[in-house]
């Protein structure tokens, strides 16, 4: 997954918390960026028309933004799902995280052949935790 | 503001070869399923093809087994990816369905393999395996993930 579409899914994500635009803050935060890098990027995405900025309000994808948003984080959900089911891992979000940067969409979707994934994927995301909410995660690694 | 990660630890490695072996053998189950698969109508030439396919996938888990087990870490077992494989498999794939597939699993595992060459050459971590085998093995799968591209188009197009 390229860092756009981490960016989109990242934006995605909090305005599905705040019911609302994403902050600069938050964003930069939720990718551990400097806010400065996160106003770049934000930037390229208003110019490629996935999002628009909003000064004092934040950030919201456009309709094309948050169809990449929810690609990336369907493919996110397989990265998080595969480790969980067939590596068992217990340390799932962190290396899903240290892992989305390199395994590619093409890659993610042989991968969702092997795991059990609900029809309703990504809806069933549950941004708070990071994780499906669908998803039964082992005691050890339910933290 | 890039968060491209180039692989950072022995332990981050080791998983990303992991996921490789699961790769190469859902190639080789479904491989094997397809060349199995009666139903599906192939030609001679098709189904020694998927044949040659999963045996070439058994060919480079043995060879990414070979390097997990210098960095202490375990392989996936074959028979597990096999069951998975078998659980989601169906079954009534026609003769195009059968190539498009192997195609996606070739396309798949070249992507993957350029991509962890990539992060590898990006990364100036000392890893607990020889960085020049570590890298001539997996530049060594990636050109044979990149004939069996060419030989499925190929078979493809004859088919036109």
């Amino acid at each position: 997954m390229n860092t756009a579409d981490q960016y989109l899914k990242a934006i995605y994500l909090i305005q599905q918390i705040e019911d609302g635009p994403a902050s600069t803050g938050d964003l930069a935060d939720r990718l551990d960026v400097s806010p400065a890098s996160a106003n770049e990027m934000i930037g390229k995405l208003e110019d490629n028309g996935l999002a628009e900025h909003e000064k004092y309000k934040g950030v919201s994808l456009s309709d094309e933004g948050i169809v990449r948003a929810r690609d990336a984080l369907q493919n996110y959900c397989i990265i998080e799902r595969f480790l969980v089911e067939v590596l068992e891992v217990e340390d799932f979000r962190g290396e899903a995280r240290q892992l989305e940067s390199v395994i590619d969409e093409t890659v993610a979707d042989r991968l969702d052949t092997i795991i059990d994934r609900d029809p309703a994927c990504p809806d069933c995301f549950d941004p708070e935790n990071d994780v499906c909410g669908l998803l039964e995660v082992p005691a050890a690694a339910d933290d | 503001m890039s968060l491209t990660v180039p692989v950072g630890s022995d332990h981050q490695l080791a998983r990303l070869l992991q996921i490789g072996i699961v790769l190469e053998e859902v190639v080789e189950a479904r491989a094997s399923k397809h060349a199995s698969d009666s139903g599906a109508d192939l030609t001679d030439d098709v189904r020694a093809m998927l044949e040659d396919a999963a045996e070439e996938s058994a060919g480079h888990r043995d060879r990414l087994e070979g390097l997990i087990g210098e960095l202490d870490a375990e392989t996936v077992a074959y028979e597990e990816i096999e069951a998975l494989v078998e659980a989601q498999y169906e079954a009534d794939e026609d003769f195009d369905g059968v190539l498009y597939d192997q195609l996606c699993n070739e396309e798949t595992a070249y992507k993957f393999y350029d991509d962890l060459i990539e992060a590898v050459e990006a990364s100036d971590v000392q890893f607990g395996i020889d960085r020049d085998r570590l890298l001539d093995t997996l530049v060594a799968i990636r050109e044979e993930e990149a004939e069996g591209v060419e030989e499925v188009t190929e078979l493809m197009e004859e088919r036109r």
